[in-house]
């Protein structure tokens, strides 16, 4: 019910949104919560576990009730705390965890059954057989339990990741955190002010007090404004910090747009890490419930919530209130009602001695035993200490004390203390580096109290960071004690609620204790009190206490739980933003990519490269057509591919040469200026890292090639040996992969293209195999390498970047005219295959040079990474699987790479299993396909005929074991 | 015979303004790493300087005269810009990179606020001055970063992520664009 001249939001302006398809009307301003209530809405939510009715406890972040699914589609969000969104027009909103609909759920039935649901039950119940959990129990319980439901779409919507830096961060912008913000703003410091609420000003938006003789929110509202004009302070409203981590970094949730329509580029939320050289936690107090029988109720609410909606949104919570409490604090909601003209049926304080000065029914000494009303409040029932009394409410306002919010200060695992006199934890010095907390969160609950802590913190931390802060005139605000006496459980029949999120009871704490689960984390873990995105927000402190009385000891005894980070749930979309899509990773275009995709290539992903992978021409239907016609193309003219992927990495130094010898297997030193060789790598445990050339261009300088996939790691490879193990030496290592596009010139008619457009042709003697040397083309300084990957008359062709796409269309297009193209991967991989080439499809990690043939590539006559233990025992073995060829026998329709080898007669099981196959491929050069794999013993089994099984796709064909090298074995094509 | 046409590496899809910031490709026509060897470091500075007017940049520091600068760009090493480098053989180990980044320019009132959205570095005017200059990250991209003014910033990633940065830069501008 909207008061009319309450509250601080302009009721005029009149917003609508939807609530289970149901139109409400509500205020600019209001939250979805204050507007429910406006419109005497208390049924908003089913509970987790016996889908109970349930209302709003709260008016803020810590709400464990009030769970909704806002929007739709693919963007629908679930679980959002009601308490924390702001309305706007069209906002949906949906209630969650019932079926049909919230007001009857036909899964109430587990509230009735709910005798034998106590904590434990699961465990109990659903032992055996085993196979059903998984199967049976575990879905079922899923599908009962729970609450809101993700959409299971991809959501487009716009998130944000952000990084700040500042002096001082202040979390919180109460009357401790605006004072501390101000006090260190003046002094110079660099501050951040963050504040999860949409204003700022914390409780002073939701008290009728006054500050400097003003009301409290107008003093907040010029703090504000003085700081906002202030050019060293950031204000970061609708903002939560969810989490403190190691060296001054803070996480923290920005609400960007979530309180408007979606808007075009603007983000829903930005996940910020904040980075501060000192931090005041003035996170406030959160009210804790009291246990007393069916104290879950639509319509049972906080004490300070109510007032919150009375004195900032105008809306009283009830029509006829109660009020129940332990402290003074609770008083005031009475007052506050009162004069805004609402009936408080009674002030019922459980302190015998408690003076009420209030206009009202008072009960002292009372308590609440009895509550009654299937879908919201009706009627309670007061054991008045002379008798029971029955009152006809339909809210009740409770309070059960305070409790400092020290979540942030617990993340690195400190533990807070017990303060006697407010009956709850407190942060201790030192919990987080280089924070301190102020204010409420610091146990100081008046308001002046808090005003002066803040600025008290506030000029520590100026001091900390060197600034001088100026004497601070105090406000003059109100000292009222707060009195409380414990009250935690009250006894009667019915269940006494602690943990409203996670439908935890007093008696479940309590089995707890009595099944031995007294430790309070084995207790939490059994009851699951204090889990998921609650963190026990309002019951850890009632929950501690009942689990304390059940064992026989002190609170501070029995300490906390831990609290988790977040301290608010965050939206994986919001800690993800920016990585999904083109995010995801890096896309990596070479200079000839635009001429590949107009000539139809379908890119492939190679590492973080896209590269074509075949290029149809008319008439061809599938990749298959194209790819044998690039092969032939290749072996008979001329093919055109970009290799600029590759990795090239610029080797210098008066030691590069000694360098070399280190890193790869065989030596580097002794090939001359002017001259390529093959190198092979490995890893320091002895296995074939990578393989590549190495060209040299002077007495102290290298350029060395990798392959694709492994650039980077053979970088930092190269920099881990250069750095670590031998600092000995005098060399430098760079990329030049990116520098120099780089093509290959393949095939017979290869030479004869490239000597059209050099500025000075070459020849056999000018440049033989494995030469290199620069070369002019057309007006440029390029490089020439003459090297094969394909077994045909190669070169490779090296620019500067710039004019890479220039270059690559010159040369397609010459290649057209000599009856040649463009080749794509396949037909690159077609080509090696042939040619017994490897790729890291046979250097997969666990294959040694001895496994691929090449044991001899490692020098004996020097020493290199992993050259001792490619020799141990085991690494050299007759019986390893080694590099073989395979050509079927017969009519094959296909071969896989992924099927395993097994002697031709013998069952393919896994003890026969006598190798694997790695890379196959149609070779229409041969007329077969052909097949590399690894077979035990391989090298002395050529002729022998092999079974290939793919289980996993059902293919099976009988190979003959051949030499791996299919094509022109003595090279003659190479040298021309 | 013709010759070879030159691109550079954000042809096409550069310049762009998005709200207060404006994206540029810097145009780098010679650009060259230089990693002095071992106790080199003083002569190559030396030689810097008579050739080009600046000195070998300390780590995070750029230097600048004219047209030439020298960027940091990791331990040992430094791309000098826009100069003619003078006979280092012997002293570093000195190899062409123009080819081999795409440099942008990003310019405007809110220049510090996208890079906040990339850029996991304190980039406030106070700490990172003009001339500062970091490897760093721009998203997933390793990058180096240097700040060219109060409002500008340069940013260099390899050639082949250019439309990634220009991707990611656009996105993280309107971005900060749309909150007005």
């Amino acid at each position: 019910m909207r008061i009319a001249g309450k509250g601080l939001i302009d009721t005029s302006k009149t917003v609508s949104f939807s609530f289970d398809g149901r139109r409400i009307e509500g205020a600019e301003g209001d939250t979805v919560t204050s507007a429910l209530l406006a419109n005497d809405i208390r049924l908003v939510a089913r509970s987790f576990k016996y889908h109970r009715p349930r209302g709003i406890l709260t008016a803020g972040s810590e709400e464990p009730n009030a769970l909704v699914t806002t929007g739709s589609g693919a963007g629908a969000e679930p679980n959002v705390r009601a308490t924390m969104v702001e309305i706007h027009e069209g906002l949906e909103v949906k209630s969650q965890n019932r079926w049909p609909s919230l007001g009857f759920d036909v899964l109430s039935v587990n509230d009735l059954a709910a005798p034998f649901f106590g904590a434990g039950f699961y465990y109990k119940t659903f032992m055996w057989p085993g196979a059903l959990w998984e199967k049976l129990y575990e879905p079922l319980i899923r599908r009962a339990a729970g609450l809101g439901a993700l959409s299971g779409d991809n959501n487009e919507d716009r998130y944000e990741r952000a990084y700040a830096f500042c002096d001082l961060l202040v979390i919180g912008a109460g009357p401790a955190g605006l004072m501390a913000a101000l006090t260190a703003a003046r002094a110079g410091a660099d501050v951040i002010l963050a504040d999860e609420d949409s204003r700022m000003g914390g409780r002073l938006l939701a008290e009728c007090e006054e500050i400097d003789g003003k009301p409290g929110h107008i003093w907040a509202a010029e703090a504000v404004a003085e700081l906002a004009g202030m050019e060293n302070v950031r204000l970061m409203p609708r903002t939560t910090v969810t989490g403190a981590y190691d060296q001054g970094t803070y996480g923290a949730l920005e609400r960007v747009g979530l309180h408007k329509a979606a808007d075009g580029h603007l983000p829903r939320e930005c996940f910020w890490r904040i980075v501060a050289r000192r931090s005041i936690l003035a996170a406030g107090a959160l009210e804790r419930p009291i246990a007393f029988p069916d104290n879950d109720r639509p319509g049972i609410m906080n004490a300070g919530a109510v007032r919150a909606y009375l004195n900032r949104w105008g809306v009283a919570a009830g029509k006829r209130v109660a009020v129940y409490g332990n402290n003074d604090g609770a008083h005031q909601t009475a007052r506050d009602l009162m004069d805004a003209g609402v009936e408080v049926a009674a002030v019922i304080d459980s302190r015998k001695d408690a003076s009420v000065a209030l206009d009202a029914p008072v009960i002292t000494g009372g308590r609440v035993i009895a509550t009654s009303g299937r879908l919201g409040l009706e009627e309670i029932t007061v054991a008045t200490g002379s008798g029971q009394e029955r009152l006809k409410v339909d809210c009740l306002a409770v309070s059960g004390g305070w409790n400092p919010t020290v979540h942030l200060a617990c993340h690195m695992n400190g533990r807070p203390v017990w303060d006697e006199a407010i009956q709850s934890f407190v942060p201790k010095a030192g919990m987080i580096p280089g924070m301190e907390a102020a204010g409420a969160a610091n146990g100081v609950f008046s308001t002046a109290g808090c005003l002066a802590d803040g600025a008290k913190a506030g000029e520590a931390a100026a001091a900390d960071l060197g600034k001088k802060a100026s004497k601070t005139k105090m406000p003059k605000a109100s000292d009222s004690a707060y009195r409380l006496e414990p009250l935690w459980v009250v006894e009667g029949k019915g269940r006494q609620w602690l943990d409203f999120q996670n439908d935890v009871t007093v008696k479940d704490v309590r089995l707890a204790a009595k099944e031995n689960y007294r430790s309070v984390e084995h207790m939490k873990r059994y009851t699951t009190q204090g889990m998921a995105p609650d963190q026990g927000k309002n019951s850890n402190v009632g929950a501690l206490a009942v689990l304390a009385d059940a064992t026989g000891r002190g609170i501070p005894e029995t300490g906390t739980t831990t609290y988790r980070p977040p301290f608010v749930p965050v939206s994986i979309a919001a800690m993800g933003a920016g990585a999904q899509g083109k995010g995801f990773a890096p896309q990596r275009f070479t200079t000839s990519h635009a001429a590949s995709v107009e000539r139809g290539a379908p890119m492939i992903e190679a590492g973080m490269w896209y590269r074509p992978s075949y290029f149809p021409r008319p008439g061809e239907k599938t990749w298959r057509q194209a790819c044998d016609r690039e092969v032939t193309m290749v072996r008979e003219a001329v093919g055109i591919c970009d290799v600029s992927t590759l990795g090239k990495i610029d080797v210098q130094g008066p030691d590069a040469a000694a360098f070399l010898d280190f890193v790869y297997t065989n030596t580097m030193s002794t090939l001359p200026v002017g001259k390529v060789r093959y190198g092979l790598m490995l890893r320091e445990d002895g296995h074939v890292m990578d393989d590549g050339t190495c060209a040299r261009f002077g007495e102290g300088h290298f350029v060395i090639t990798t392959t694709t996939a492994a650039a980077a790691l053979v970088m930092r490879h190269l920099e881990f040996v250069a750095q670590g193990l031998r600092p000995d030496l005098d060399v430098q290592l760079v990329s030049v992969t990116e520098q120099w596009a780089q093509f290959g010139v393949v095939g017979p008619k290869s030479r004869d293209l490239l000597n059209d457009l050099l500025d000075a042709p070459i020849s056999d003697e000018t440049l033989p195999y494995m030469g290199h040397q620069a070369a002019q083309v057309m007006g440029v300084r390029g490089r020439l390498f003459r090297i094969s990957f394909s077994g045909e008359h190669a070169y490779e062709l090296a620019v500067p970047a710039r004019f890479g796409e220039a270059l690559y269309r010159v040369l397609v297009a010459r290649a057209e005219m000599l009856g040649g193209g463009a080749y794509g991967m396949e037909a690159l991989n077609v080509l090696r295959i042939e040619k017994g080439h490897i790729t890291h499809a046979e250097i997969h990690g666990r294959t040694t040079a001895f496994d691929i043939g090449f044991d001899k590539m490692i020098s004996r006559k020097k020493d290199c990474v992993g050259q001792k233990m490619a020799a141990r025992e085991g690494m050299v073995e007759e019986s390893r699987e080694q590099l073989v060829g395979l050509k079927p026998v017969g009519a094959v329709k296909q071969l896989t790479a992924g099927a395993h080898i097994f002697v031709e007669d013998a069952q393919a099981k896994r003890e026969n299993d006598q190798g694997y196959v790695t890379s196959v491929c149609y070779s229409p050069t041969v007329q077969s396909f052909l097949g590399l794999g690894f077979l035990k013993n391989g090298r002395a089994r050529y002729g022998e005929r092999v079974r290939l099984v793919d289980h996993l796709r059902g293919v099976e064909a009988v190979c003959e074991v051949v030499n791996p090298v299919f094509f022109d074995p003595e090279g003659g094509r190479l040298r021309g | 015979m013709a010759n070879l046409v030159a691109r550079t590496a954000c042809e096409g899809f550069l310049p762009v303004t998005i709200g207060s910031v404006s994206l540029s490709e810097v145009v780098i026509e010679k650009m060259a790493s230089v990693a002095p060897f071992k106790g080199k470091e003083g002569a190559v500075s030396t030689a810097l300087k008579e050739a080009c007017d600046i000195a070998f940049p300390a780590p995070n520091r750029t230097t600048s005269k004219g047209g030439a600068r020298a960027i940091w760009a990791g331990q040992g090493r430094a791309n000098v810009i826009g100069c003619d480098l003078p006979d280092l053989a012997g002293l570093a180990a000195v190899t062409d990179q123009a080819d081999g980044v795409a440099a942008v320019k990003i310019e405007g009132d809110a220049a510090e606020a996208v890079l906040a959205r990339l850029v996991p570095l304190d980039l406030r005017a106070a700490s990172f001055k003009r001339g500062h200059t970091a490897r760093s990250l721009v998203n997933h991209m390793t990058a180096s970063i240097t700040r060219l003014g109060p409002k500008s910033f340069e940013v260099m990633v390899m050639r082949s992520m250019a439309q990634t940065l220009v991707h990611e830069l656009t996105e993280a501008a309107e971005g900060v664009a749309a909150r007005g």
